[in-house]
């Protein structure tokens, strides 16, 4: 392979690595800067409103792992009682089918992401631990109303629209202790 | 009258004179080696922030006020890992090639001078004193390779003696050219020397020197030793612990020796306007090592082949070409105007790079197995 | 004298930095020269094909993200397909609008990620993987807006799509691509006229076109050796044949030739979705498809023209809820089944930017 073009590309790449040098990074300080999620983000967790749920168990047929498991019994007037309603979350994948297939939206995806536990047995979630409240908040995938409540995702590296988080030169972090 | 010898003198003057020479020794020598060390440290956080700025990223950044403690973080986690020795390698061999490798790297600073009449010895063979220590590491890399007992750091160290001895020559070669136009060997006259920054003078000499150092320390686009795509670790594989981090300061060691010889030759060392000398030192040391980080952040690798047909196919004939050209004006027009030699020398570069892009190959092809 | 060598074996284990996956290469070498190549794959194998028979056609979906875990929802289209050449259903006009665009989407996040690790192979040490990521980055946050999921998207259905899209989809998609030519002209700038990588992949690893064709080569290694064959073109699915775009084709089949293909595809991808978004109907995303749904007896080959190469999924069916036989057609696995004879001849350093130019998963290969 001759040695032609006399190292011009090589130079031409330098200067393309300079120009990135002096572009702000595009780095997020995570536990001080967080973003604003989709509006429909398949978050890790599930949430489950206790009022419209009948017990039918169309998400517990739907689910590709068979991660739910519902327990009811025949309560008066023709209804189901729900005993147990649990929900292997170590297992489960977060595909969504059983939100997409439940026909009460009784169930939710959720908008956190920050669910770690210690222990694989506390990821197995029972019913009062999965209902629906100040912590646990739904997200609007395949649920458009409550998706047209959301606030608008905040793109990662759209700085200079209004949308878009802000890349800043030196990213001076609050001293705090954590 | 160096500043050793002022304060050698000074001493004398409450001791006898033996004690003197010792005392003035052993204080230089700790003043030498806080200054490489913590100068090899400050290189690495550079190397580890500058870096991750060319790849639109912060580098380390959440220990200590803009992670400045994070290298003794990692020193303190490095110092409590088991060293692990292989049982079927050759032990001595195994245990001092760190030294062997790490040791030249300091021994180079012995030389270079830092401020007005700052120099630790002024030997009058300066630079050969440097290419000579120089040379020693590579013996290091083999010994690390070989006494590992396996086969990824064996192919290194066959390519690292390839490498180291193919860019000997022309890094040779363009010194002595700077050697003829300063008349004078010593590190420190040469700097007292120059008026105009050699680099000016001979730009092909300075040229194929900072190639030819970049393949001698073995940094991108010339680190085949370590290609972690290829032979994950080369030498170094098999090291942990203390040895491993030997092996890590040695290599920003050497990068913080080399930066400091091209200062010297070629960019007339501690001299600057306004300054105090010794920030000017640093300042051009930082610069070179922006360009070595600047190459390794953006040019792909070489093969070995290509890496030795470029070294003898087109930086050794450039060298000779370069001390004749050197040689042919200090003999024969010695009262040229410096101006003018600059221009000539930079047409002679411009014309022999074209003319090599144009003629020569770049490494063999597929070999008929 | 003549001294006595002998060849000896390495092993790039399984355990390596540059191993697109998990996979181990047993070579052996004579100094640097490789004379042998044993590729030992399996390391990732985890039955899928076996798991899609114990479930319905629509829980599948979410198995098929799996396989290609960088082009996801192309394996998503490849398998619906299938599923709707058995069962007969037709798909809205706006469910195949939406899929080209999502398809052309993957197809330059999969290019871009490709760009990344094969330079990361050449040695520029990060470099243009960082930018490549920052520009993927762009695209993965619109996948985001639309189906929720940033990775294992589960976004196909049988029938069409499972969600529209949001009214901040369009305007946020247009100017991705006003920006996206400037941004691959910057790849070119920093890469294609570099010395040193016209010296380490020029005329290296030269594949010809006869042997591309016996070795059921497909996709960009295809073209690169002067094939042009284009599924979208030759066999056109969807709604392909609207579109007015170009087949870019090698001309000698080097390691370079894979890359520029790849290069000027991500530039024909950018084409084809502003004529896309121009022409977007109106109407249903998805046609009315029963849960468990019973496909007729018989069987069914779908293809796509995937970024790494025709992809097919097999599917027989016996007229009950799950597929009786599911399998898949790699183009990674048929594209590897080459390799022993590129790299003969090479130096080691070759053989592993000859083996990263095929652009490998190993999701796929061993599934």
């Amino acid at each position: 392979m001759k040695f032609e073009r006399y190292g011009i590309g090589i130079a031409k790449g330098l200067m393309v690595t300079l120009k990135n040098f002096l572009r702000p990074p595009v780095t997020l300080q995570y536990p001080e800067e967080k973003l604003i999620t989709s509006k429909r983000i398949r978050g890790n967790e599930l949430v489950w409103y206790v009022g419209k749920c009948t017990g039918c168990a169309t998400c517990a047929k739907h689910c590709p792992q068979g991660n739910i498991e519902v327990v009811t019994h025949v309560g008066p007037e023709n209804t189901y009682i729900v005993e147990k309603f649990e929900v292997d979350t170590g297992r489960c994948m977060f595909c969504g089918l059983c939100v997409e297939a439940c026909p009460y939206e009784a169930i939710f995806m959720g908008r956190s992401y920050e669910r770690a536990t210690y222990r694989q047995k506390e990821l197995v979630l029972s019913k009062e631990q999965l209902m629906l409240s100040e912590l646990r908040q739904p997200s609007g995938y395949a649920r458009p109303k409550i998706e047209a409540l959301l606030p608008r995702q905040k793109l990662l590296l759209y700085w200079d629209r209004e949308d878009g988080q802000k890349l800043r030169w030196f990213p001076w972090r609050k001293r705090s202790k954590n | 009258m160096t500043v050793m010898e002022q304060f050698r003198n000074w001493l004398a003057g409450a001791m006898p004179d033996w004690a003197a020479y010792i005392l003035a020794f052993i204080v230089g020598v700790v003043a030498i080696l806080i200054f490489a060390l913590v100068m090899i440290i400050v290189f690495v956080y550079i190397e580890r922030r500058v870096v991750g700025r060319f790849q639109v990223r912060l580098g380390p950044n959440r220990c200590g006020p803009e992670g400045i403690f994070q290298l003794i973080a990692d020193a303190i986690k490095v110092f409590g890992k088991e060293d692990i020795v292989p049982s079927k390698g050759d032990f001595w061999v195994h245990f001092l090639a760190p030294i062997v490798t790490f040791v030249p790297a300091l021994m180079i600073f012995a030389v270079v001078p830092f401020h007005r009449g700052a120099v630790f010895t002024d030997l009058d063979v300066g630079i050969l004193y440097v290419v000579a220590i120089s040379s020693i590491s590579v013996v290091g890399i083999f010994m690390a390779g070989w006494g590992s007992n396996n086969k990824y750091s064996l192919i290194a160290a066959l390519r690292a003696v390839a490498q180291a001895v193919s860019y000997e020559l022309p890094v040779v070669l363009s010194v002595v050219g700077v050697i003829l136009l300063t008349g004078t060997l010593s590190l420190n006259k040469i700097v007292e020397v120059q008026t105009i920054p050699l680099f000016l003078l001979t730009p092909l000499g300075f040229l194929i020197f900072f190639l030819g150092t970049m393949a001698e320390i073995n940094r991108s686009p010339f680190d085949l030793l370590e290609a972690e795509s290829e032979i994950v670790a080369g030498y170094q594989m098999e090291y942990s612990g203390m040895k491993w981090v030997l092996f890590y300061m040695g290599e920003y060691g050497h990068a913080l020796a080399a930066s400091s010889i091209i200062t010297t030759l070629f960019l007339s060392g501690w001299k600057g306007p306004l300054l105090p000398p010794f920030l000017w030192f640093l300042i051009k040391v930082l610069i070179v090592f922006f360009i070595f980080m600047w190459a390794r952040a953006t040019v792909p690798r070489l093969r070995v082949d290509q890496l030795t047909a470029f070294a003898w196919k087109c930086l050794l004939p450039m060298a000779l070409i370069n001390l004749v050209l050197i040689a042919a004006e200090v003999i024969w027009f010695p009262e040229m105007l410096p101006w003018m030699m600059v221009v000539v020398n930079f047409a002679v570069a411009g014309v022999l790079i074209l003319l090599w892009s144009r003629l020569f190959a770049l490494g063999g092809g597929r070999v008929e197995v | 004298m003549m001294l006595r060598t002998e060849p000896f074996v390495v092993n790039i284990g399984p355990q390596h930095p540059s191993s697109h996956g998990l996979f181990r290469l047993r070579v052996t070498l004579d100094g640097e020269v490789v004379k042998d190549l044993e590729l030992v794959l399996g390391y990732l194998h985890r039955g899928i094909e076996k798991l899609a028979e114990g479930r319905t056609y629509t829980q599948n979906i979410t198995l098929t993200d799996r396989l290609d875990y960088l082009a996801q929802m192309t394996n998503n289209w490849a398998y619906v397909i299938a599923v709707e050449k058995l069962a007969g259903i037709k798909v809205p006009e706006r469910a195949e609008y939406l899929r080209v665009i999502i398809g052309e989407m993957m197809r330059l996040s999969s290019h871009l990620c490709f760009i990344g690790f094969f330079l990361n192979e050449l040695g520029a040490y990060f470099t243009p993987l960082f930018y490549m990521f920052r520009d993927r980055e762009k695209i993965i946050d619109l996948f985001d807006m639309v189906c929720g999921q940033r990775l294992n998207y589960n976004y196909m259905r049988v029938g069409g799509v499972s969600h529209d899209i949001p009214e901040e989809f369009v305007p946020a998609l247009k100017r991705l691509l006003d920006e996206m030519p400037r941004l691959i002209d910057e790849y070119e700038q920093l890469l294609s006229g570099n010395e040193i990588l016209l010296a380490r992949t020029k005329k290296v690893g030269i594949l010809t076109k006869e042997k591309a064709i016996n070795c059921s080569a497909s996709g960009p290694v295809l073209r690169a050796s002067g094939v042009k064959w284009d599924i979208r073109k030759v066999d056109p699915y969807s709604v392909y044949d609207r579109f007015d775009f170009e087949i870019p084709v090698g001309s000698v089949g080097d390691v370079y030739d894979r890359y520029w293909v790849r290069v000027q595809e991500m530039r024909q991808s950018v084409r084809i979705l502003k004529q896309a978004l121009e022409q977007l109907p109106k109407g249903e995303t998805k046609a009315e498809v029963p849960f468990l749904l019973r496909p007729p007896v018989g069987d069914a080959y779908g293809r796509i023209e995937g970024p790494k190469g025709e992809l097919g999924f097999y599917l027989v069916s016996d007229n009950s809820i799950a597929p009786y036989r599911w399998h898949v057609r790699p183009p990674a696995l048929l594209n590897l089944t080459a390799l022993r004879e590129l790299a003969i001849g090479w130096k080691l350093a070759d053989a592993i930017v000859i083996f990263g130019s095929l652009d490998t998963i190993l999701g796929e290969v061993d599934r």
